[in-house]
């Protein structure tokens, strides 16, 4: 467990030295969402209907942004290397690089979603829902996100090819995750969209860092 | 049977254009991928072949 | 007199054992395959003339979509092997990665682009009937959605392979994908079955026909039939041509090519 710890405050010390590569994956988040309206028009009640999806969309292509850095630098320099030798599992410093960038790409997302969900005209109770659902869903996009990108990794058009290989698992997090924000906004209940996200989630923790370490195994080979 | 003359075959009821032009896609793919199966394996045949004339040539060379 | 017996029946299996593993290497699989070819060859073009004779001149008109309906008979077979190719692919993939049997491997990266081309059908020949029946070339139907989302993980599992150049990793990081996914296929296409019914999808179902008769399910089973043994005949004649461009150093080969 202190393996993890340490490999998640190594990660965010070294991610907070360059502030930069945490902050363009925010700023994405914001720009696309704003697009939207610019590009549809400023009509409230359509853009209330869009909007889950918007957010979502625009998470999902944020975190897509910062995966191909995930194991990137460490693997240049040698240090993946030498985690595959380390006394302590691969698998619970994967764990650890996993988290520390749910920490660095998610939650950040998850922050600032309801402020974004504002400019769509979503009430509180709407804005709360999404926040829910990003909680539960950013993380399962980190988790599935590190297996393409250690499949990816040091491969020749790594960063289109991991969006080509993640994007499709991607889509029942979408689905579940805007489909709770739509249910509540229509009037229905939540409970089933945020249970099925949570089961994802969990499932996914379990076995996410598993294949993510199989295949950096294949990489460093 | 149900067709009373060729064209009435072709036309499919009305639905001559979706009809024949699913089974025409399968044809034209089902057919396409065969070949292009088929020309790989004898282009890598071909050219293992050329690589085995070489060697027999340059042993000749070599001896004589 | 017992333990002899099953001492005897140990060494039996011992043996197919070791049999079933000459096949295994790529050497004794290519002129293997070679043999079997013409054969699935046979087998797709008997049941493929005789399930057309049925789709067309044996199975009845349909009560509700008339003559249009009888693309069924190209398009369940395609969407079934696109699934099945997928499921097959996978596990030779993954006996690939936990045996480290070349062949296997091999298998796996020559079933994709026929599975990704059944893909391609049924979706192709999902729109041709989409538009007489919804009056749209794409509906967000269930099926149909889950099939391009299939489509795209063959596509991700070929480019994952095109783009390493060592073979060996190739095949390795190619199997995790396949597991990957079909883990993630069941996942899929539970949320996108859950996201139509809730977005009210299209009412008449593509894959049940009303009334299905006894003809046509006959015509549907031959041509599946049918498919499937094509798939078998492409799928070997491409690992024939994978077999020879990997193993083009070594020796047998050389001797293999006359």
């Amino acid at each position: 467990m202190n393996a993890l710890l340490a490999t998640v405050r190594r990660d965010i010390l070294l991610a907070l030295r360059r502030k930069s590569e945490v902050l363009t994956a925010v700023f994405f988040f914001v720009i696309v969402t704003s697009l939207f309206p610019l590009g549809i028009g400023p009509e409230p009640l359509l853009l209330k209907k869009i909007a889950p999806g918007i957010l979502w969309v625009a998470a999902l292509l944020a975190t897509l942004l910062g995966l191909p850095r995930l194991f990137a630098a460490d693997h240049v320099d040698g240090t993946l290397e030498q985690m595959a030798l380390s006394p302590s599992p691969l698998g619970l410093l994967v764990a650890g690089k996993i988290l520390a960038h749910w920490l660095l790409c998610g939650l950040p997302l998850v922050l600032l979603a309801p402020v974004l969900g504002l400019q769509f005209d979503l009430d509180a109770s709407a804005l709360g829902i999404l926040t829910l659902a990003l909680l539960l869903g950013t993380p399962l996009l980190s988790l599935i996100g590190a297996i393409g990108a250690a499949l990816t990794l040091g491969v020749r058009g790594g960063g289109v090819l991991l969006a080509l290989l993640v994007l499709p698992l991607y889509i029942p997090a979408l689905i579940f995750g805007a489909g709770a924000v739509e249910a509540h906004i229509a009037g229905l209940d939540v409970g089933g969209h945020l249970s099925l996200l949570a089961a994802m989630l969990v499932l996914a923790a379990f076995f996410a860092p598993w294949a993510t370490t199989a295949a950096l195994r294949v990489a460093l080979e | 049977m149900q067709w009373n003359s060729v064209g009435e075959f072709f036309a499919m009821g009305g639905y001559g254009l979706y009809v024949w032009g699913s089974f025409g896609a399968c044809a034209i793919l089902m057919v396409a991928e065969p070949l292009l199966a088929k020309h790989r394996l004898n282009e890598i045949r071909e050219s293992l072949a050329r690589e085995r004339l070489a060697d027999e040539l340059d042993h000749q060379a070599g001896t004589s | 007199m017992g333990n002899h017996g099953r001492f005897e029946g140990c060494i039996g299996v011992r043996q197919s054992i070791i049999h079933w593993f000459r096949f295994a290497s790529p050497q004794s699989f290519y002129p293997l395959a070679g043999r079997m070819i013409p054969w699935f060859w046979a087998a797709a073009a008997i049941s493929g003339i005789a399930g057309l004779w049925i789709s067309f001149f044996v199975a009845p008109t349909d009560a509700q979509q008339g003559e249009g309906y009888r693309i069924i008979f190209v398009h369940v077979p395609a969407s079934w092997m696109s699934m099945f190719i997928y499921l097959v692919m996978a596990f030779w993939a993954g006996l690939g990665l936990a045996l480290n049997t070349r062949v296997s491997a091999m298998m796996a990266q020559a079933l994709a682009p026929t599975g990704a081309l059944m893909a391609a059908l049924s979706l192709l020949t999902g729109a041709f009937w989409g538009k007489p029946m919804w009056g749209a070339w794409w509906v967000w139907d269930a099926r149909l959605t889950s099939e391009l989302i299939l489509f795209f993980l063959y596509l991700g599992f070929m480019a994952l392979q095109a783009a390493i150049d060592d073979p060996r990793r190739a095949d390795k990081a190619g199997a995790i994908l396949a597991l990957v996914g079909v883990v993630n296929i069941p996942i899929i296409y539970f949320s996108v079955k859950w996201w139509n019914t809730l977005h009210q999808g299209s009412t008449i179902n593509l894959t049940k026909a009303p009334s299905m008769a006894q003809t046509m399910l006959w015509g549907m089973l031959l041509m599946a039939f049918a498919f499937w043994m094509y798939s078998i005949a492409v799928a070997l004649t491409r690992v024939r041509a994978i077999i020879l461009e990997r193993e083009r150093h070594t020796e047998w080969v050389k001797h293999a090519v006359e």
